[in-house]
């Protein structure tokens, strides 16, 4: 019996483990490397400030990153002056002024990233009905969420043959369904890198993706440095422990 | 308790306040104290300290979050990321409290399964066994309460179904639910309900585990063997043995907290959470986080939504009378051959139906925990009294000191 018991929790821990894995497997998207990843992983700034630049010049007309400010933009390297540069570049509502008026002025480097739409009601009337979401958090808010965003980037095509597709939806294999209403944004050489890179679908889908993650765990490397120090501090110290416990049980045995 | 001190303090500052005001002689016999321990506690005796860590550091990190966070249904959501990335160190607590509640889940069914194997919940632990069911259910209207506030698609759609779960009482549900919600369906005023009772229930906690404690320290701990302390050959002191036994463990657990908030710190979460919480769109599967999992599983197994609730909170009050179900006069599971297979056997169901409960109610997967649920009820209704009739134990060794002696020769030790 006890033979049997122990198959039978081998089997439950090893179905636990693998079952969900199976379900997932249908719409799990590829696997990629990113220097993110991992316990030492960090933001590769290059692919980051390049990613920021496909976000404002591409998707920036249709989705808010609403918890970014442009001083936070120094993070992932751009200098002070750059950042309040590019604040500059964008038109503010402010308001209202002495006269109870709202006006429009220069960004400066405290205000967040200007939204696209007013509200949600102007988005989806701009967009068919559906709702470009605030991409703040999306790496986030997906299963495997930097290989999701990557894959949707890359994954649109011609739809299969006899699939028709109601107006104003696209073919694509990574969304769930496979008829998005978010038309292909990127295309070759959309976007003009300033350091020479050449602009591929799948360079500026993986700039971006490295940017829309440093926008959604902004905190990551830290986390990281801290973590280390935390576990190697707290693995000494259990060991530590133990010896004590054997010293003062010493006595006893 | 008479006023009179119970011992003389060298202290002057505390002989001064003893003198009027007892509290040091009461602490110390009520839950302070070094008391004599049995000295045979495995390491599976320090999950109850293990758990009043935990607690200690959700209330800490509590209060910190509590100074920012921000409970209206508008403002919700957009308070946790300001916590995440404009307080100092917002990311840290946040990630703690988050992952603490897991883990302290984690230690809590540890310490229940505990407490079931060596026969803790008998003669004369019965109220301190009683005690930390309450608590347990407390620590679950706590974490489910707690996962509401940051106020995504989860949040939402989790507080949805489980208020819903009212509604199925005859006659007066509707009304009980209307009243629950402070409106016709969950909304900032839910929320804001809800984080004042976030706030007080791990306090009402920390009260039942003061009597727990107290309770403990009547009869003390129970111990491996589950025979009674027969005198100080069988004892050692708490102090310094078992706190330096444990130190070890609660470092560990520290570390697998650092681990998961550090590294994975969303691993036990799930990305729907980091949605705004939108009335209008119900998620593909909503699904609570995995401490609730077997419960939900026993829910969803029974096709009637009244009876559903009824086995949901049923498979937890069970343990109340668990110490006159279980009819073995022997405490230990390491003495009694037939129990200890049911007890692993109550273990997997237990992880089955965890499984279960993350799948969607259909097909294979309900059938298996229609099973799960039917066999969890047998087992404390049916197996536990019967196999204390039929069982034949082993033979209990003569002491404490003994066992720890002869283990090996003399005395049988466990098999397995
Ligand atoms: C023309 C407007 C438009 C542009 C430009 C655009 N999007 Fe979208 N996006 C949408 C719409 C509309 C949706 C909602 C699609 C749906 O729900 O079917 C969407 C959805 C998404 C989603 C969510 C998919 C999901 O799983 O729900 C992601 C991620 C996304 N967009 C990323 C991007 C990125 C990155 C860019 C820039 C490279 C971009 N989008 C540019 C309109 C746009
Ligand atoms: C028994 C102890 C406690 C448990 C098990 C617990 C559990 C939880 C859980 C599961 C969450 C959701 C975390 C997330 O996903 O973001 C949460 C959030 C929260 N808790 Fe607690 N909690 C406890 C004690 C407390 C106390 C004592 C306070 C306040 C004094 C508190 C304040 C908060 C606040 C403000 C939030 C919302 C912020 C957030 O979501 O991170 N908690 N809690």
């Amino acid at each position: 019996m006890s033979k049997l018991l122990r198959l039978l929790g081998g089997a439950t821990l090893a179905a636990m483990i693998a079952w969900p894995v199976v379900a997932a497997e249908a719409i799990k998207p590829a696997a990629r490397e990113w220097s993110f990843n991992g316990i030492f992983g960090t933001f590769d700034r290059a692919k980051a400030q390049r990613g920021y630049a496909v976000y404002k010049q591409v998707c920036a007309s249709c989705h808010g990153v609403k918890y970014l400010a442009f001083r936070n933009l120094t993070a992932i390297g751009f200098t002070e002056a750059e950042a309040k540069a590019l604040a500059a570049e964008a038109q503010i509502t402010d308001g209202p002024n002495e006269e109870g008026e709202m006006f429009q002025r220069p960004g400066r480097p405290s205000d967040r990233l200007p939204m696209p739409y007013a509200n949600d009601a102007a988005a989806r009337a701009a967009n068919g009905g559906a709702l470009p979401p605030d991409l703040s958090l999306i790496t986030k808010a997906r299963e495997h969420g930097p290989d999701y965003v990557y894959a949707l980037l890359t994954s649109y095509s011609d739809a299969p043959r006899g699939m028709t597709l109601p107006a104003g939806m696209t073919y694509n294999k990574a969304f769930a369904g496979n008829q998005i209403a978010m038309p292909a944004p990127l295309t070759e050489g959309q976007v003009e890198y300033i350091d020479g890179t050449k602009a591929t679908v799948a360079q500026m889908a993986e700039d971006v993706v490295v940017f829309l993650h440093w926008a959604a765990e902004p905190n990551l490397e830290a986390r990281h440095r801290l973590g280390f120090q935390a576990v190697l501090f707290l693995l000494a110290l259990t060991v530590l422990f133990w010896f004590v416990k054997q010293r003062v049980w010493g006595d006893q045995h | 308790m008479s006023g009179a001190p119970r011992r003389q303090y060298t202290n002057p500052v505390i002989r001064w306040i003893e003198y009027r005001l007892p509290i040091f002689s009461t602490v110390e016999a009520t839950i302070g104290a070094d008391m004599p321990t049995p000295k045979n506690l495995n390491y599976w005796w320090s999950f109850g300290g293990l758990l009043t860590l935990a607690l200690v550091i959700q209330i800490v990190t509590g209060i910190v979050l509590a100074m920012h966070y921000i409970a209206h249904g508008s403002m919700a959501f957009d308070s946790v990321e300001h916590i995440m990335r404009n307080v100092n160190s917002g990311w840290l607590i946040r990630y703690v409290h988050a992952n603490g509640a897991s883990l302290f889940f984690l230690a809590v069914y540890v310490h229940i399964a505990r407490g079931m194997y060596y026969g803790s919940y008998k003669y004369p632990r019965e109220i301190l066994w009683m005690l930390g069911v309450v608590i347990f259910l407390i620590m679950m209207a706590t974490a489910f309460m707690g996962y509401v506030l940051p106020w995504g698609q989860m949040s939402f759609w989790a507080a949805t179904v489980i208020t819903n779960l009212f509604s199925a009482i005859p006659v007066i549900g509707e009304e009980i639910t209307t009243w629950l919600w402070g409106g016709f369906s969950v909304d900032s005023p839910t929320l804001t309900r809800f984080y004042s009772l976030h706030y007080l229930l791990p306090f009402a906690i920390f009260g039942v585990t003061i009597l727990h404690i107290w309770a403990l320290h009547v009869h003390g701990p129970n111990n491996p063997t589950g025979i009674d302390v027969k005198g100080p050959q069988d004892t050692i002191p708490y102090k310094p043995y078992y706190t330096s036994k444990y130190l070890s463990v609660f470092s560990a657990f520290m570390m697998v907290l650092a681990v998961l908030v550090f590294f994975e710190p969303n691993y036990l979460g799930h990305p729907d959470n980091y949605k705004p919480a939108d009335p209008l769109q119900t998620p593909a599967h909503i699904v609570p986080e995995w401490y609730f999992l077997p419960f939900y599983a026993i829910l969803r197994a029974i096709p009637d939504k009244l009876l559903g609730v009824i086995a949901m909170f049923g498979s937890i009050l069970v343990w109340f009378i668990l110490p006159w179900l279980d009819t073995s006069r022997v405490r230990s599971g390491r003495y009694r051959p037939l129990f200890k297979q049911f007890f692993w056997l109550l273990v997997i169901d237990f992880l089955v139906l965890m499984w279960c409960g993350a799948q969607p109610a259909e097909g294979p997967a309900l059938i298996v925990a229609r099973i799960a649920t039917a066999y969890y009820f047998l087992h404390f209704i049916v197996i536990l009294p019967l196999v204390g009739w039929f069982e034949r134990p082993k033979p209990l060794p003569e002491s404490i000191s003994t066992s720890v002696l002869g283990s090996g020769a003399a005395a049988p030790k466990a098999a397995e």
